[in-house]
């Protein structure tokens, strides 16, 4: 008979260690994914050991199970509705106080639990000495020791689990919490209660769920009412009356008292279980603060290392760029050799190749800006961060942590996005989700150099640099707008861990990196394979034009007239000739193909919208340019350059030139600069916030405010300049 | 005296830990209890937040929720 999966769910308090059994016992064979509904990651592994299949469930890490944040609400349903033959608490035994918390209320949950004394070596060293025997024997729990990062006791820990897993499952009574008398008789009396109701059919432990309703924990409320429909009101009328009479004699909240008890309860079995030698342990951690977040070096070494994490991600980023371009460069060649001229091979080349290219080339860049976020959190300095930071985060109502997502939407606002994940609160992880676009990327510079350094020229570095600033001041305005308007309420509490320094394990900050970077691929590789289709059938459609005049008889006439006159000229004037007919022909064929741009359907939609953007000073052919930024904003200056018929390099001085004599002013640029900065972001950006946000509603929400931000910041800067006579 | 008028380098004991349940719940949990020793390690360079130690653990929490947490200070300690 095929012996069934077994399914072990990890649990445990951030920073215990987790992350690295689970790479440890999974290896490279983890699927990275959401939980259902939520952005919070769920990683889970298949293995085969011990002659068993055993698929391992990470769950997220969490400091308890009330259902307060996203992750611990995910943690505990995990647990209550998929029961997992065996759940594996990873604590920290240098810690090993404050990880009991958790350990108990895994215990009241009444599953199979497993503690796994991890980081034993630490402990040891710190001077504690934990009797496991005696541990496994008050709670009624195996304990097993473990050094996740040296790879040491994870046999046993499976071992055990499978053990555990093929027995029945026994806690006994004596072994559970208690609580003191008044909260003991009135769990009783609620459980007596829910037990005399007919056709009550609760799944969970009767005790636990009456322990949980005097807690008024809302989660339970709510599957109560859901699933015992009539019976559902009177039960939770007698929760509320049992909680009012604890509440009144306890002086205090029934959830807090009983959570000092468990405090009182762990606290009792810390006495008996672990001995504190005298020696004084050295606090390394500490003496590191000494300087991280030392009151004159914290911000300056912050600012040095966000720097060199800049540095690293852009100037080593540069290499690996330069040969996927080559890379995507040969592709097309090949292609272009191979295919014969056809629908398809433009399509493959110019749409298919040119779109993915596009994405495929920041791909360094981010493996690297993620390793390096990877080694912030990894090592514990992510948390120093938001330490420094948060009280600046926090005038914006946001959370210290959301400084690192929104600094790093200046490299690409799709990672940073992405980023957010390490947010625990879901309304902070929306308000920086939703204004980190206006953090200006690194795809707009381009744009910037072109427009500012045609239009300003002496002052163009001062001009993109405010460019910069106004986006910061915008993202500030809004941010105080979202939060007071649309995402109210009382800020997260920011109570937060600074674990212990740690050196990171490679493999972890490998993984950790891997796996973000995949999910960029992967997600936004198919929004921009078919925006770029799109875009490509917009611009090449329709093939066959009506031209005002026939360039191709126009060019072909040049060349024959040339041809002539050279045949019949001497060297030094042929050459002359020579170059004189190709610069003929070049600017007819670019008349050519500024007219087809302008009767391809895009150019059609360019004139429609055209009154749109009439009032803040941009053309069709800008507006047309803006369009296909919507695919990647670096593409803007090459619209730009086919439009306004330019040869060669967007960046070389042709471009220039035609932009000058377009009728484009100063005021104009400076216009679309700001319309460039705030529009829309890119396909991929809204790909990653309707992903990261889960809701259409903010995605498209996002799309319109930023769309209405930028017409109206751009039509403020350029009627305001009109009125002042620019 | 409240937790937020505690300087750097004192020592205390927690008496009483008031605010919203949620926040409460929160302290709580990352092991601020009731009748625990707190050391007060430093505040940050910009005032805000504090970062003290109990349990052995560092744990950071806004001016604002400190101001929720009553203690008695220790000066027995060195």
């Amino acid at each position: 008979m095929e012996k069934r999966q077994l399914r072990i769910a990890l649990a445990g308090n951030p920073n215990s260690g987790k992350t690295t059994i689970f790479n440890n016992l999974t290896g490279t064979r983890q699927k990275v994914g959401n939980w259902p509904g939520v952005t919070v990651e769920k990683k889970e592994g298949d293995i085969h050991k011990f002659g068993h299949d055993i698929k391992i469930i990470d769950l997220p890490g969490t400091y308890s199970l009330t259902p307060f944040s996203i992750e611990e609400i995910v943690a505990r349903d995990f647990i209550l509705d998929e029961n997992p033959d065996v759940v594996i608490d990873i604590i920290d035994a240098s810690n090993l106080e404050r990880n009991l918390y958790l350990a108990n209320q895994l215990r009241e949950l009444d599953c199979k639990v497993i503690f796994a004394l991890n980081m034993a070596d630490v402990a040891r060293s710190r001077g504690f000495k934990i009797d496991a025997r005696k541990l496994s024997e008050l709670l009624g729990v195996p304990v097993v020791f473990t050094v996740g990062n040296k790879n040491e006791g994870l046999d046993d820990l499976l071992k055990t689990a499978i053990e555990l897993a093929a027995s029945p499952l026994e806690i006994p009574e004596e072994r559970r919490v208690r609580y003191s008398h008044d909260i003991e008789a009135a769990i009783r009396e609620m459980r007596d209660y829910i037990d005399s109701r007919d056709g009550v059919t609760l799944s969970y432990d009767p005790r636990w769920t009456a322990v949980k309703l005097l807690e008024g924990d809302k989660i339970i409320k709510d599957r109560i009412r859901e699933k015992m429909a009539d019976q559902s009101e009177k039960i939770l009328e007698k929760a509320e009356q049992l909680r009012g009479q604890l509440s009144k004699r306890l002086d205090d909240e029934p959830e807090i008292v009983m959570t000092d008890e468990r405090y009182g309860f762990i606290a009792g079995i810390i006495k008996e279980v672990m001995s504190t030698s005298t020696r004084q342990r050295v606090d390394i951690s500490r003496n590191i603060d000494l300087v991280l977040t030392n009151r004159f070096l914290g911000f300056p070494i912050f600012i040095f290392f966000i720097w060199a994490m800049f540095q690293i991600t852009f100037t080593l980023g540069v290499y690996p760029m330069e040969w996927i371009d080559a890379g995507v460069g040969y592709l097309s060649a090949f292609f272009e050799y191979v295919l014969p001229d056809s629908v398809l091979k433009d399509l493959i080349i110019d749409g298919v190749i040119a779109g993915v290219g596009s994405i495929a080339i920041f791909l360094p860049n981010i493996l690297l800006l993620f390793f390096c976020i990877a080694l912030f959190e990894d090592t514990g300095y992510m948390a120093r961060a938001a330490f420094l930071m948060d009280k600046i985060m926090h005038l914006i109502g946001l959370h210290g942590k959301s400084f690192i997502p929104m600094l790093m939407g200046f490299g690409c606002n799709v990672p940073a996005i992405i980023a957010t994940r390490s947010l625990e609160s879901r309304k902070d992880r929306i308000l920086t989700i939703l204004i980190t676009p206006f953090m200006s990327c690194s795809a707009r510079l381009p744009v910037y150099i072109v427009l500012a350094g045609t239009f300003f020229a002496a002052h163009a570095g001062t001009v993109i640099f405010m460019i910069y600033l106004f986006g910061i001041a915008v993202a500030i305005v809004s941010g105080r707008l979202f939060r007071t308007a649309l995402l109210k309420g009382e800020d997260a509490p920011f109570v937060m861990e600074l674990p212990p320094y740690r050196v990171p394990m490679m493999k972890n900050l490998l993984i950790h990196m891997w796996d973000r970077s995949k999910m960029f691929l992967k997600k936004m590789g198919g929004i921009i394979l078919v925006g770029s289709i799109v875009i490509w059938v917009l611009s090449s459609y329709p093939q066959h034009i009506q031209y005002s005049k026939d360039y191709d008889a126009q060019i072909e006439q040049v060349k024959q007239s040339y041809d002539d006159k050279i045949s019949r000229s001497d060297a030094v004037k042929a050459a002359r000739l020579q170059q004189e007919q190709s610069a003929r022909i070049e600017t007819l064929a670019s008349a050519k193909e500024a007219e087809r741009a302008e009767k391809s359907y895009i150019g059609r939609i360019g004139k429609f919208i055209e009154p749109v953007f009439e009032p803040i000073g941009i053309d069709w052919r800008g507006s047309v340019a803006l369009l296909t930024g919507f695919v990647a904003k670096e593409i803007v200056v090459s619209t730009m350059g086919v439009l306004y018929a330019a040869e060669g390099d967007a960046e070389s001085d042709a471009l220039r030139n035609a932009l000058q004599e377009s009728g484009m002013t100063a005021l104009s640029a400076l216009s679309m600069m700001i319309f460039v900065l705030l529009y829309v972001p890119c396909l991929a950006t809204l790909g990653a916030i309707g992903r990261e946000t889960g809701s259409m509603k903010w995605t498209f929400f996002n799309l319109g405010y930023t769309t209405a931000v930028a017409w109206g910041m751009s039509f403020v800067v350029y009627q305001g300049g009109r009125l002042l006579g620019f | 005296m409240r937790l937020d008028q505690m300087r750097e380098g004192q020592y205390g004991r927690i008496v009483r830990i008031g605010g919203e349940s949620r926040l409460r719940q929160r302290i709580l949990e990352m092991g601020l209890t009731k009748g625990s020793e707190i050391y007060i390690e430093k505040y940050a360079p910009l005032k805000d937040p504090l970062e003290l130690t109990i349990r052995g653990c560092h744990v950071s929490l806004r001016v604002k929720e400190a101001a929720e947490i009553d203690v008695e200070r220790l000066t027995g300690k060195k």
